[in-house]
């Protein structure tokens, strides 16, 4: 290429590299700072721009694309207020490890620190809630940190990275770096594992008498292989597998491994099975507090291998006898080689005594509840979603709180990158948009955001986005007219008194739906619920279906806060009383 | 602040009571690029980390790399994850725990203003002396002394100042650096 053609302006700039580093979609809404940007955006057609209705809104969808197709999710905002909206999608990528790339306009360079208009400290705001940002201030360097900036966000632990750009810096004329070669020399994360950290995690568990896979959100981001590789191990060695909310369809929730989630919400059988194994495999989780609970209670008779990307991951919480530092699939590569080149196996008298009891546990049906002819319980909504879907390329994303966990509970993932929820940060208004973002990025699947009736209304305004680009997203409420989690944990820890936790005035959703140019889906029987679901899933076009369900339904199983594993209260028999007490006074202190 | 009581990173009860806090040196390596100081110090902010000291210049200008010393102080795990939490940093070539390592050598300047008169003004002059303090400025009624050596000489110089007129004292921070022909990887 000639050096001329390399000469251009910031702003041809970043959609050339936007269009080298093969991005389809970008997310953004514009503004006085990015002008220049979306004037290329209207002169090309190689990127396709979506424009949210907020900027939050944007970030949630690059990160749903992302999840849902292992890329690198981008979006657009501008300076001062655009900038400041997106804080909680990049705290919310930071903390659920996912690649995206927010590009901020910026005042001119020569009006940074002036308290100009629209000006705020963007890479100052967004320090701690991203993995690296940058300020540009020559245009001469932006092509270099553009890729650089894609780089970090996808290597390693994946995570967000924000590159600021003031106005004349766009405008300013400069050269083209091209992506090759760009390398930073304080960045080189390992991603191959340590031999000999590979031959102890093996002698390990084959020794192993109760050993289970506590499998997380690592093996997701790792690729569509680490997954492959981890049905593998697990048919090699036949041990029991339970996931954490992230990592859920790693391994199919039909295989005969299968434990189901483990944690606050999670399964008897998969959290007995944690307290009591005496090898505890962890692949890419991070032993946070919603998976351990009450850690001097944790697993206390296990020897834990962790293997994960990051770290700083390791021992961070519970100490690991054998950490292994690499990217998930390279490690159980070497992990299913050593295993077969050592010729172990696992005592299969052993194995079954292990499994004869967790069987024992499974027993206990820890998800059942009492069901109802005349209301929809919202386990049940989510059952039949389930069967009704389960044939489809269905993709489901969340919102947060009760519905969430049932989701997670109740829905059958088969595949990885299917199921995309806010698990670290927990955002509420996450699911809708992220629906949007997976809809960019399949159009031809169903999309459906199982919501709350809160949740819903945070970021409610992108059903809009979704109607101006024919992104069929359905949208169910399990409309429960609470903030029900918020309700569970007054009733648990304040005496029932259900303070501000009603959802006051709520919309007809239907007729929002249809106000807002979509279509509106309504049941509150039983006896409809199936056809409502194939009315929603059949229906063109985006799709708000208000699924009325039993009010005061709580979620369990559910370990109380401050408590071990083995103290799970279960759902289906317990009366108030044993719900109001729960929880000691110590425990009620935390969150 | 109370890292060596948070800083687990779990939000459940442990016994934190029984854990020794130790104090560490830390050698941090750089990229000298806008922003990395604060992003290191908005670590230890952020996560509750204690920095005792903290110093940082450009060590290399055509490498482009600063160096920092940093003393911080927590329990061996809070210590290990703070090491972790510095190394993952996109920026950060690479760290190392002299503390660990053993055998370094930590320096800290201060310069010392004390004014008064008299049989004060001669003892002072003495005990600096002692201290192989310079005198780097002097009217009749003060004296700035400058001091290098090591935080516990100084500290000790200071205390033996102040009642002899100690007004005013600057205080680089620690800088630190292993003994021995080995030079830091980064
Ligand atoms: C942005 C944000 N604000 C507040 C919370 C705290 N919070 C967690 S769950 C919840 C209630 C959610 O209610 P809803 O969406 O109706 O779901 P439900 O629990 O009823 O299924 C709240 C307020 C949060 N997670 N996120």
């Amino acid at each position: 290429m000639a050096d001329s053609e390399m000469i251009m302006t910031g702003a041809e700039m970043v959609l050339k590299a936007l269009a080298e580093h093969g991005v389809k979609h970008v997310f953004g809404y514009p503004g006085g700072a990015v002008l220049p940007i979306y004037d290329e955006f209207f002169q090309q057609d190689k990127v396709k721009h979506i424009l949210v209705r907020h900027e939050q809104g944007a970030t949630h969808m690059a990160e749903g694309y992302a999840r849902s197709n292992g890329k690198c999710g981008v979006a657009l905002a501008t300076s001062g207020p655009g900038a400041t909206n997106c804080v909680t999608g990049l705290m919310d990528a930071l903390a659920d490890s996912i690649p995206m790339v927010l590009f901020t306009g910026q005042v001119p360079t020569h009006l940074i620190g002036s308290d100009a208009f629209q000006e705020c400290d963007t890479v100052g705001i967004t320090r701690p809630c991203t993995k690296q940002n940058w300020l540009v201030k020559d245009v001469n360097d932006l092509a270099r940190i553009i890729h650089e900036a894609f780089y970090v966000a996808t290597t390693g632990r994946p995570g967000p990275v924000v590159v600021d750009i003031p106005k004349d810096v766009q405008f300013a004329k400069g050269t083209y770096t091209p992506k090759d070669g760009v390398i930073i020399k304080s960045y080189q994360p390992q991603t191959k594992p340590d031999a000999k950290a590979i031959e102890a995690a093996i002698a390990m568990i084959a020794s192993a008498k109760k050993p289970v896979l506590y499998t997380g959100g690592g093996v997701i981001n790792s690729g569509p292989k680490a997954s492959k590789l981890l049905r593998e191990f697990v048919e090699l060695t036949g041990i029991p597998i339970t996931s954490t909310l992230m990592g859920l369809g790693a391994y199919p929730a039909s295989g005969k491994e299968w434990l189901g989630m483990l944690g606050m919400h999670g399964t008897y059988e998969a959290n007995m099975a944690m307290h009591d194994c005496d090898v505890m495999i962890n692949v890419g989780a991070r032993f946070d507090d919603r998976i351990t609970g009450r850690l001097d209670a944790f697993s206390p008779h296990s020897r834990k291998i962790h293997i994960d990307i990051d770290p700083s991951s390791i021992n961070k919480v519970v100490r690991a006898h054998v950490p292994v530092i690499a990217d998930v699939a390279a490690a159980l590569e070497a992990m299913i080689a050593a295993w077969k080149a050592h010729k172990h196996g696992l005592d299969h008298a052993v194995l079954k005594a292990w499994k004869a009891e967790i069987q024992k546990w499974k027993d206990v049906d820890c998800l059942k509840y009492r069901q109802s002819k005349d209301v929809i319980m919202p386990q049940y909504a989510v059952q039949r979603l389930y069967e009704l879907t389960k044939n489809r390329e269905t993709y489901i994303t969340t919102e947060v709180g009760q519905h969430q966990m049932w989701a997670a509970q109740f829905y059958r993932f088969e595949e990885p990158n299917r199921w995309m929820t806010s698990g670290g940060l927990g955002t509420m208004g996450y699911g809708l948009p992220a629906a949007v973002g997976v809809q960019a990025a399949h159009p031809k699947a169903l999309v459906v955001d199982i919501a709350g009736d809160a949740s819903v209304q945070m970021t409610m305004q992108e059903f809009s986005t979704a109607i101006q680009y024919n992104l069929p997203i359905k949208i169910m409420i399990l409309n429960n007219h609470y903030m029900g989690m918020v309700r569970q944990w007054q009733q648990l820890l304040h005496g029932n008194r259900m303070s501000e936790s009603y959802s006051d005035s709520l919309p007809d959703f239907v007729k929002l739906a249809e106000a807002m140019g979509g279509q509106g889906v309504h049941c509150d029987k039983p006896a409809d619920l199936d056809s409502a679901i194939m009315k929603m899933i059949e229906t063109p076009g985006p799709v708000i279906f208000n699924c009325e369900v039993a009010n005061l339904a709580n979620c369990f199983p559910m370990i109380p806060s401050g408590k071990a594993h083995n103290e799970m209260l279960l759902g289906a028999d317990i009366t108030d009383e044993e719900v109001g007490t729960a929880i000691d006074a110590k425990g009620k202190q935390l969150v | 602040m109370n890292a060596h009581q948070q800083a687990t990173g779990s939000a459940y009860f442990i016994d934190t009571t029984k854990k020794v806090v130790e104090t560490h040196t830390l050698a941090v390596v750089a990229a000298n690029q806008p922003g990395v100081l604060a992003r290191i110090i908005g670590l230890f902010a952020g996560r509750g980390y204690n920095i005792d000291s903290l110093t940082v210049s450009e060590t290399e200008h055509e490498k482009h790399v600063s160096r920092f010393t940093i003393v911080t102080s927590g329990t061996a795990s809070v210590v290990a994850q703070i090491k972790a939490q510095l190394d993952r940093m996109v920026l950060v070539h690479s760290v190392e725990d002299l503390t660990v390592q053993g055998n370094f050598l930590a320096r800290e300047l201060a310069m010392v203003k004390v004014s008064g008169q008299g049989d004060k003004r001669v003892e002072a002059l003495r005990l600096a002396d002692a201290f192989r303090a310079r005198v780097v400025d002097a009217s009749t009624e003060s004296f700035v002394f400058e001091l290098t050596g090591k935080p516990d000489k100084v500290d000790q110089f200071i205390s033996l100042m102040v009642p002899l007129g100690l007004v005013e004292v600057a205080r680089t921070g620690v800088a630190a650096i292993s003994r021995g022909p080995d030079a830091m990887k980064i």
